[in-house]
């Protein structure tokens, strides 16, 4: 079985939903989070497919943009789990629904 | 002489600053100080003034605001220079006045900024400087009025203000409509176009009615004089001395720079009616003036009188049928440019003299007064020949205008200056009336302590007086200064 | 040409220098102002003495002298100085009585506080009429008309503390201006047809015959409106109320203004712009000259009537001379000019005489002057009664040996001879008998009977006062030798004519028409005061025979006719109503209209602001309120739970997603 676009992206897709889910269903933040990283995960995986089935393949642009991509998602749990903590400490819970500071 | 001109308007500007820097107590003393610099400066521009030349001089003009052709040209010519030597005349002999209660400097401060409009309303000859002086003038007369002036002052002044300030914005709102049609503020470029009509249909009337009301209001003609009387009587001596010796010269001095030339046909048309309305001025006004008790207000009414003249003659000469410019055009013309002068020196002589009434009686009700000659032979004696001038005695200064104004405007409209002539009478009549009830009867008993002319007051009278005299008989020197102007502007309206 | 013409300013000019170098002295110096005054009027005197030589030299001399006063535009305005025979006559005239009245007032005002500035004031009125009379030009001419016009208002209000003197100054200076109003108009008339004002300018004047033909028939209104002038000068009717009040001034102010200056104004000034009046005369008649004599017949009549009935002294004298002046116009209008000026200048010394008489009369009796209460005065006063008795009958017109016969007989003569008709010459005559009566009443209540209150203590007054009088005196009688028919003298001298003596015409029909009126004048007035002087001395004159004859006629003509009284209801209360109406207006109505305006101004002003509160400011205010409304509808969206933002988005993205496919 040759490895083709359309295979990468249903996986990505999957992956995408399976963190969607997650962010959307679980209640503790770091789940949330962890969520989140799966569906930036998947966009890399779109990002690295789409490189490599482009027509010129021998520019590293779609790893560049993967690179960069996942050195953001880095920063951003890096700040998540941060804010997590720092909500900890002040509300002492994790639970979103309860952090409904922003109500309109 | 280059920047001549320049000094003189600017001078009394730097005296309002000296004011403020000296102390309090000799205000009076630098004001006049500067007042006498700028009145040099006006004589040594009459000595080197060429009277045999046509135009403008000492011109100065730079550029100010190249993208409304908006310049700053100053010039004089005979009619100009005129009414420069009549600003420096009057402004020191208005200081001289009873002094304000609590005049102080801010007072002389603004009768200087004051006499700087003025002589930059007087020697501006691009339309956009010229109203920007023309306005400025206003605000320091509505201030001496609102702050010292009398009873009624704050009505006095709104009224004044709104008044003249009205007239102003329809001038300016005509001055813009004619420059966006021809291009130019140019006084005597304007002139120029005016011959063949600067605006055409309907919007040169209105123009027209802009620039006429504004000023008619400031002159002011029948009936738009309301404002004068309450403004005269309440404002201090010398204010008043300067609103009438040179501020309703504003108006003349418009009319015969402005509205005559740029609109020759449009008064042709109307001419009856405006010479109806200047016969209005002269008959009714001392007709109001008989009817008054307060001195002050009475003069003023005979202001309107006299500047009725001037409005009679400026009307006939433009609505006179004769192409050519002819002696009566230069007679009627003459006789206004006298009568400015005249009346401004006699007019201001006359509240000056009120004032001084008012300063001993601390009233100045026409029946305050009784026997004065007994008590103050020499105040009686001075004032009756500012009075005898002002109801044209033959021998003093007030004939030699009115005179030549009724010999030009009788050739042109005869029934309308027949009619005028009744001015004259009343005129007589009023002034006879005051000094039978001022000077002669039994000595009243509130006069009783008068003193006599002081020292310092016949310094004043006396020079004015012998001024009136001399131009009285031998008034060739006052002619010399404008004759030229005449023969040049009786061509231009011709 | 002769030398003098140069120097005529001068005439003028020494008594007008003298009048202001009197007004600077302190009231002390009442010496040297007396000498000034009468140092300057001896010089005029002397002058007009040496002007009127070279007018005997040849006939119908006139010199003239132009010069430019100023030039407006590029024209001149060009004034001058005439010696004609009128003029040089006129001049003698004028300095000659004026002199007299000078010297005598020196007497009479001796105790007068006023006396310095008295002075003053006589000369400049001499020095002003005197301009008048050598003016060459019209415009001089009304220069010091003017002058002489403020004279007179300065010297019968010269006792200013009493209010009846300003009150009379006052009258007479607007009245005379009224008068000048006219005479104004008719002058700027003049000046626009002929183009010039000056009389004889080399052919060119407005009187010379290239002027007269410029006027066409404008001349008729012009002369008329100059006339107007000289009625208000000369007090003639309607305009001749002022001149009895002015005699509120000294007694020697009347006699300036009565006889030798300013009535004399308007009769010259007819006299001298004569051409103007007959101007396309047709046998010596015009409109304008028919309307001179008939105001001339009016006055004179009127004021004779008047005159019967008054009791003050001056009074009657007043009115003598309002009438003498109607008969002057009268003389002008029917072409006797000569005739009218010689009466003129013969009426000069002896109504002088009979002012300066009378003002003797009243110095004697301690300034009264109501006639009732005096009496027997010729014993106590010898000179002022011989004097006042010459006067009196030249006056009357005595014939033969009193000037005023001579004058009186020619005019009646040319008055004979006037076409259009014969009344004035009838009325004439009444006014011959009218004068010649009440002169005759004056005189007998002032000389004869007994002496009543106010002349007891009388006395004759002081050489100072009474030599003027003698002088003034012989002139009234030797004036008579240049006015005979037998050798008329001045009338040819006037006329321009070469004189012959013919004694032939000396003897005239209507030098016995002339005899036979004066002498019914005067015989009827003694036989009606045969009683009057000789009642009991301490009270005044019983009731007046011709009042007692005829009350009502009598208190008609005392009150003067009501004319005052018809003025003061009619013409001043119209003025003063007319005034009143002004400033009414002036206060109400135009400034009523320019306060409409404004309420119009605030009016709109209140609307705008109305506007602005109603419609932009709620505009405003109700878009806020929405706005708040519609946060607050969307801030319900804003939970604060992020998974469900979270899941919108997703749908949200899903949607977008279902859209593209869709459409693609």
């Amino acid at each position: 079985m040759t490895p083709t676009l359309q295979i990468f992206l249903i996986v990505s897709a999957a992956l995408f939903s399976i963190g969607l889910l997650a962010a959307l269903s679980r209640r503790h933040a770091i789940f949330i989070l962890i969520g989140i990283e799966l569906m930036l995960a998947a966009a890399n995986l779109n990002f690295i497919a789409f490189w490599r089935f482009a027509p010129q393949p021998h520019q590293p642009t779609g790893v560049m943009f993967a690179i960069f991509s996942i050195a953001i998602s880095a920063a951003e749990a890096a700040v998540g789990l941060a804010m997590v903590i720092a909500v900890y400490r002040h509300y002492h819970t994790t639970n979103v629904d309860q952090l409904n500071q922003l109500k309109g | 002489m280059v920047g001549v001109i320049t000094a003189i308007i600017f001078i009394p500007l730097l005296g309002a600053l000296a004011v403020f820097v000296w102390p309090q107590r000799n205000c009076r003393v630098i004001a006049l100080i500067f007042n006498a610099i700028s009145a040099a400066c006006a004589v040594g521009l009459w000595r080197k003034f060429d009277a045999t030349a046509t135009g403008l001089q000492f011109v100065e003009r730079h550029a100010w605001m190249p993208a409304i052709n908006a310049e700053y040209l100053v010039g004089v010519d005979g009619l100009s220079l005129l009414l420069v030597l009549l600003t420096s005349l009057i402004i020191p002999f208005a200081f001289l006045a009873r002094p304000v209660p609590d005049g102080g400097r801010g007072f002389y401060a603004t009768m200087l900024v004051m006499q700087f409009a003025l002589y930059g309303t007087f020697t501006a000859q691009n339309f956009v400087l010229w109203f920007l002086f023309y306005e400025m003038s206003l605000i320091p007369a509505f201030l001496l009025i609102k702050i010292w002036g009398g009873e009624n002052r704050d009505r006095a002044a709104t009224k004044f203000f709104l008044y003249t300030f009205l007239g102003s914005v329809a001038m300016l709102l005509s001055f813009l409509g004619i420059y966006f049609v021809n291009g130019t503020f140019d006084f005597a470029a304007l002139a120029d176009l005016g011959k063949y009509g600067l605006l055409s249909g309907k919007v040169a009337w209105l123009a027209f009615a802009g620039i006429f009301i504004g000023l008619a209001v400031k002159v002011p003609l029948f009936p738009f004089h309301t404002w004068l009387p309450d403004a005269y009587q309440t404002a201090p001596t010398g204010v008043s001395m300067v609103l009438t010796g040179v501020l309703s010269k504003m108006g003349v001095y418009g009319f015969v720079r402005l509205l005559l030339p740029l609109f020759p046909n449009e008064i042709k048309i109307i001419g009856p009616w405006l010479l109806a309305l200047a016969v209005c001025s002269i008959v009714f006004a001392p007709l109001a003036a008989w009817a008054q008790r307060d001195l002050k207000r009475m003069v003023a009414y005979l202001s309107i009188n006299h500047l009725g003249y001037c409005m009679l003659a400026l009307f006939a000469l433009a609505a006179s049928p004769a192409a050519a410019a002819n002696i009566d055009t230069h007679a009627a013309l003459s006789g206004v440019f006298m009568q400015i002068f005249n009346h401004g020196i006699t007019a201001a002589a006359l509240f000056y003299f009120v004032g001084l009434l008012e300063q001993r009686r601390g009233a100045r009700g026409i029946g305050d007064f009784g026997g004065l000659m007994q008590q103050t032979p020499l105040l009686c004696g001075w004032m009756s020949v500012a009075m005898f001038s002002s109801l044209g005695l033959p021998g003093l200064n007030g004939v030699i205008g009115e005179f030549l104004i009724f010999k030009g405007a009788f050739a042109i409209t005869a029934w309308f200056t027949a009619i005028a002539v009744l001015g004259l009478l009343v005129t007589a009549i009023v002034f006879v009336r005051v000094m039978q009830s001022l000077f002669s009867g039994p000595l009243a008993e509130s006069c009783g302590a008068f003193p006599d002319l002081l020292q310092g007051e016949k310094f004043v009278v006396v020079p004015v007086i012998l001024l009136m005299f001399a131009i009285g008989i031998a008034p060739q020197f006052m002619f010399n200064i404008f004759n030229t102007t005449v023969v040049h502007m009786a061509r231009l309206f011709g | 040409m002769s030398l003098i013409i140069h120097y005529l300013w001068l005439i003028p000019a020494v008594p007008l220098v003298a009048s202001l170098a009197i007004l600077s002295l302190a009231n002390a110096w009442r010496r040297s102002a007396a000498a000034l005054a009468v140092a300057g009027q001896t010089a005029a005197l002397a002058l007009s003495a040496v002007a009127f030589l070279p007018t005997l030299q040849t006939h119908g001399f006139r010199a003239v002298q132009n010069f430019t006063w100023f030039t407006f535009g590029d024209n001149a305005l060009r004034l001058g100085f005439v010696l004609d025979p009128l003029a040089a006559a006129m001049l003698l005239m004028i300095s000659l009585v004026g002199l007299c009245i000078f010297v005598f007032s020196i007497g009479y005002m001796a105790e007068d506080k006023n006396f310095v500035r008295f002075f003053a004031y006589l000369s400049f009125f001499s020095g002003a009429m005197l301009g008048v009379v050598v003016a060459n030009s019209l415009l001089l001419l009304f220069i010091f008309w003017e002058l002489v016009g403020l004279a007179s208002y300065l010297l019968i209000g010269l006792w200013i503390e009493r209010p009846s003197a300003a009150a009379a100054a006052k009258k007479a200076f607007i009245t005379t201006r009224i008068g000048d109003m006219g005479f104004f108009v008719g002058m700027l008339w003049l000046y626009n047809r002929s183009g010039t004002l000056l009389f004889y300018d080399d052919g060119k004047g407005c009187l010379e015959s290239a002027g007269l033909a410029m006027l066409g028939a404008s001349a008729t209104f012009i002369a008329l409106l100059i006339f107007f002038g000289a009625v208000g000068k000369s007090g003639q009717f309607p305009l001749h109320v002022w001149l009895p009040d002015a005699m509120e001034g000294p007694t020697p102010v009347s006699a300036l203004i009565h006889a030798a200056t300013m009535v004399a104004a308007g009769v010259f000034l007819v006299a001298r712009v004569y051409p103007l009046f007959s101007l396309g005369a047709i046998n010596g008649v015009t409109s304008s000259l028919t309307v001179v004599v008939w105001i001339g017949v009016t006055t004179a009549l009127m004021a004779a009537l008047i005159a019967i009935a008054q009791a003050d002294i001056k009074r009657i004298l007043a009115y003598s001379t309002v009438s003498q002046l109607g008969l002057m116009m009268v003389s002008l209008g029917v072409g006797g000019m000569a005739a009218g000026i010689m009466h003129l200048l013969a009426h000069g010394f002896f109504k002088a005489l009979l002012f300066l008489g009378s003002g003797s009369v009243i110095h004697g009796c301690h300034s009264e002057q109501d006639i009732r209460k005096m009496g027997g005065l010729r014993r106590f006063m010898p000179v002022t009664f011989v004097t006042y008795a010459i006067g009196m009958m030249a006056l009357s017109g005595v014939p033969f040996f009193f000037s005023g016969g001579w004058t009186k007989e020619e005019i009646l003569h040319a008055v004979g001879h006037w076409p259009p008709s014969r009344a004035p010459y009838y009325l004439m005559f009444a006014g011959v008998v009218l004068t010649a009566f009440y002169m005759t009443r004056q005189i007998i209540y002032v000389f004869f009977g007994n002496s009543r209150t106010a002349a007891k203590q009388a006395h004759e007054s002081p050489p100072v006062m009474t030599i003027p009088l003698i002088v003034l005196a012989l002139g009234a009688i030797l004036l008579s030798i240049v006015l005979t028919p037998a050798w008329p003298w001045l009338h040819d001298y006037l006329t321009g004519e070469s004189v012959h003596f013919e004694i032939g015409r000396l003897i005239q029909p209507m030098l016995f028409v002339s005899l036979a009126l004066v002498s019914a004048g005067i015989g009827i007035a003694v036989w009606m005061y045969r009683k009057a002087g000789v009642q009991d001395g301490d009270r005044p004159a019983d009731i007046d025979p011709l009042e007692h004859a005829q009350p009502a006629l009598f208190r008609f003509l005392a009150n003067k006719m009501w004319i005052d009284e018809l003025y003061a209801r009619t013409v001043i209360a119209f003025s003063w109503i007319a005034a009143l109406l002004s400033d009414w207006m002036d206060r109400y109505f135009w400034d009523g209209l320019v306060r409409g305006f404004g309420a119009i101004g605030q009016v709109f002003a209140m609307f705008t602001a109305g506007v602005d509160e109603r419609g932009i400011n709620t505009g405003v205010d109700e878009t806020t309120v929405g706005a708040r409304g519609l946060g607050r509808l969307m801030s319900a969206a804003h939970s604060g739970q992020i998974q469900i933002y979270l899941g919108i988005v997703a749908i949200g993205m899903l949607a977008l997603l279902l859209l593209y496919a869709w459409l693609a």
